[in-house]
């Protein structure tokens, strides 16, 4: 196996469950957990495809997918913030909402194949031997899920806004008496998290594979939702665990086509099985937190 | 008058079913500590809500330094130049203290910076405070300096203090004292809120009383009695109790030399404690905060089980009796944390009354909790006690302190307990209920029960007590008949001076 090829492949498979954790870990961050990251991430596949076969550009794609899904992710955002609906149930009905939603739009474009994304070439960059292919000469998606993650980590360390919304996250009631607006600052996280997963689900549709299937994220979404847990709410933690998620789905898949001894089944059950025994490790030494108001619903009430 | 710094007029603020400010009008001089005073519901927190921007009266009229000023959220109070300390804090626990600050200002300057500003002010109000620990690690004092610090760093003209000595430590108190004496003598008003009529003598000015939402009038503390402001705010005078002298009955409760281990990394150990209680006794536990008062509680309630032979109850070795055993017997306790250890704070109070109640009021029949009999009996403590809530099936979380308090200890009283434990009974109370409270307890010891009250307010102790004794570093002092002791020996002996005949020789 050729190792350039490897990692090249380790970074395309790992771009979308990095996109979909990194958004759903600004969302906890603000104390909201949404559990439909996989519905989100489907309807971002179908709509993104949809929109680059019509358009014929795949970037317009993405931006299709980015405001689908946040869009779907807003319909969460008022049943739970402003009807105050309990999160668990309405993220789960997300998630189905999503999967109907897309195998009903996605109808029409199965068989269609979706316009290439191009490869970024870098000049010289590209050209650099072994480095250059493996890591310099993606599509820009890629390039934008890492930069992301530092834009998230910074945005969360150094900058007001991402202090205001982890302190949201962490005491709703303490923020609410400090004159914050608990409520909008929820809805832009959970809108910007819903706008992640659309893109990670049109990374799915647009590159990997590249053509709509029905349910073709396959639990993407719940594998995000899990990276999230375990990587602390940290963002080098999202990038490691997704990019080791992505790393042993590639592994185990050329191990099945090279034909090895070990059953196919416990091949397929490996990427799972090792991200959340590493992830448990990581998280088993550090600190854990969690954000304190996760998953409570806020109501202001004098 | 040139020299009133905001004066308010016929504020009004009515909710359902309540006018929580009727027609309330007083001036806050400059650089002046003006008390606020009212029992619990008497609408102190609505006005300071209104002056804060919480809460928008329905009538009357607010004037900062002449001006017109309505402010319509807290960022324009602050703006104005008013700040304000909750008696709650609003501080989030996983950031640090210079992230903290930071969310309490309106335009904070670069977290380096910021750092610095802290360290400065800490040091000039004489506040010790590290701007990088995480406020989850700190106490209750550190925490309050830092909400104190994030209001001074804006340069506020009024700041509002909401009843911040209740969860201070007596030298915390002296530390907080000295700076808004400081803070005062530069200028700055300070609006206090408190139940302590003492606190209120020696630190303010001026001291407006509030009844049932209505201002009862305006006096200076220091030439009034702490009795006189009790009775404004009451309306009526409320009965001191009474100790009833009569026989002491036999002993219910000894503790053998007590020892039990810290139990976290927080905590105090238990050390060699010996101390017997007798029935129609009330036993009075002082100490500074911190010295194994919640210890002390908790391994006389079997929260966490003594050694053997170290507890007896009655003659009966119960060290290693749990909770639910010794609550069986009548060894009864009242924690000090209301929220989430004497009371849990999401249930209502008939389902807080089974919790406790359950055994010895006979609640539950064959596995299945009897609601019509768990209802009566939280009903009737709530009348008993004149707890003031809407019914017993509103959430413990609900109730103000005052009257969540009322309701934790009446719970307890009413199980008829042979032997009562309690920490803090009258803790963040108003006057009257705290005399309630005090009566309560003198009238379950006038009906044989004994009783260990601990507290942190040595004038409850000496109301109440028969005998004295204080913990200090998890050691209790010899105790004492509180008719041989002043408030002075008690301090020594809080202070580690257990040996009484050192302090005649003194002096």
């Amino acid at each position: 196996m050729d190792p350039v090829l490897l990692v090249a492949s380790i970074m395309v498979s790992a771009t979308p469950i990095l996109l979909a954790a990194l958004g759903e870990m600004v969302v906890e961050k603000s104390g909201v957990l949404n559990l439909g990251v996989e519905g989100m991430m489907i309807t971002g596949a179908v709509m993104g495809f949809a929109i680059a076969v019509t358009s014929g550009s795949p970037l317009m794609g993405f931006a299709g997918a980015a405001v689908s899904g946040a869009v779907l992710s807003l319909a969460f955002g008022f049943l739970t913030q402003y009807l105050l609906s309990n999160q668990v149930a309405t993220g789960l009905g997300l998630t189905l909402v999503g999967l109907g939603l897309s195998a009903l739009i996605g109808s029409h474009y199965e068989g269609q194949r979706a316009p290439a994304l191009g490869k970024l070439d870098m000049p010289l960059l590209s050209d650099i031997p072994m480095l250059g292919r493996m890591l310099l000469s993606h599509d820009i998606m890629v390039y934008v899920s890492l930069a992301l993650v530092a834009a998230v980590w910074a945005f969360l360390k150094y900058t007001r806004a991402g202090l205001i919304l982890r302190a949201v996250g962490e005491d709703h009631a303490s923020a609410h008496a400090l004159g914050y607006k608990v409520v909008r600052v929820r809805m832009a996280a959970i809108a910007f998290g819903g706008a992640c997963a659309g893109m990670g689900g049109a990374y799915v549709s647009l590159v990997r594979v590249p053509q709509w299937t029905e349910g073709m994220t396959a639990g993407a979404g719940w594998i995000a939702l899990a990276i999230v847990v375990f990587a602390s709410w940290r963002a080098f933690g999202v990038l490691i665990g997704a990019y080791l998620f992505g790393g042993v789905t590639v592994i185990q898949l050329n191990l099945q086509a090279a034909g090895t001894t070990v059953p196919v089944e416990l091949l397929s059950m490996s990427p799972y099985l090792i991200t959340i025994i590493v992830l448990v490790i990581i998280s088993a030494r550090g600190v854990q937190g969690a954000p304190a108001s996760l998953g409570r619903s806020f109501h202001a009430s004098s | 008058m040139p020299d009133t710094l905001l004066s308010l007029r016929g504020l009004t603020k009515t909710y359902p079913g309540v006018v929580a400010n009727d027609d309330v009008s007083f001036d806050i001089g400059k650089s002046e500590i003006h008390a606020l005073l009212g029992e619990n519901g008497a609408g102190k927190s609505t006005l300071v809500k209104m002056i804060f921007g919480l809460v928008k009266p329905d009538r009357g009229e607010m004037r900062l330094d002449g001006d017109l000023y309505s402010p319509g959220k807290p960022s324009e109070a602050r703006k104005s130049g008013v700040a304000m300390v909750f008696q709650h804090f609003s501080l989030f626990n996983a950031l640090d203290v210079a992230e903290n600050v930071a969310l309490g200002m309106e335009s904070p300057p670069a977290m380096r910076d910021l750092a610095r500003q802290i360290r400065a002010v800490s040091e000039t109000y004489g506040l010790p405070l590290d701007p990088s620990r995480v406020v989850g690690t700190l106490s209750a004092g550190e925490r309050q300096r830092v909400e104190i610090i994030r209001c001074l760093l804006q340069g506020p003209r009024l700041l509002i203090m909401d009843e911040p000595t209740s969860v201070l430590t007596p030298q915390e108190v002296g530390i907080l004292f000295q700076t808004l004496n400081k803070l005062k003598s530069e200028g700055t008003s300070i609006l206090y809120i408190s139940h302590k009529l003492e606190e209120i003598r020696t630190l303010c000015d001026e001291a407006t009383i509030l009844r049932l939402g209505k201002n009862v009038g305006t006096c200076t503390p220091r030439d009034v009695t702490a009795r006189q402001m009790a009775e404004m705010m009451v309306g009526s005078s409320f009965a001191a109790p009474e100790p009833k002298a009569g026989a002491k009955g036999e002993v219910l409760l000894r503790c053998d030399a007590l020892s039990m281990p810290a139990p976290g990394a927080f905590g105090t150990p238990l050390r060699e404690i010996s101390v017997e209680v007798r029935g129609g006794e009330v036993l009075g536990i002082g100490g500074v905060a911190g010295n194994g008062q919640d210890e002390l509680l908790m391994a006389l309630s079997g929260e966490r089980l003594a050694p053997k032979g170290t507890i007896w109850f009655k003659g009966r070795d119960v060290g290693r009796d749990g909770p639910s055993k010794r609550r069986e017997a009548g060894l009864l306790s009242g924690p000090e944390e209301r929220l989430g250890h004497a009371a849990a704070p999401n249930m209502s109070l008939t389902e807080n009354a089974v919790l406790t109640g359950a055994r010895r009021k006979r609640l539950v029949k064959n596995g299945f909790i009897d609601w019509t009999a768990a209802q009566a009996f939280a009903d009737h403590v709530i009348a008993r006690y004149d707890v003031r809530t809407p019914g017993a099936d509103v959430t413990a979380r609900s109730l103000s302190g005052g009257n969540l308090q009322k309701f934790v200890v009446g719970r307890e009283i009413e199980q008829d307990p042979d032997v009562f434990v309690v920490n803090q009974p009258t803790w963040g109370v108003d006057a009257a209920a705290a005399a309630a409270i005090r009566q309560a307890l003198l009238d379950l010891a006038a009906r044989g029960a004994a009783i260990i009250c601990i507290s942190q307010d040595l004038d409850e102790l000496m109301e109440i007590s028969d005998r004295f004794g204080a913990l200090n570093e998890g050691r209790l002092s010899p105790t004492r008949a509180v008719a041989d002791l002043d408030i002075e020996k008690i301090g020594l002996m809080m202070g580690g001076a257990h040996d009484m005949e050192v302090v005649h020789a003194d002096g």
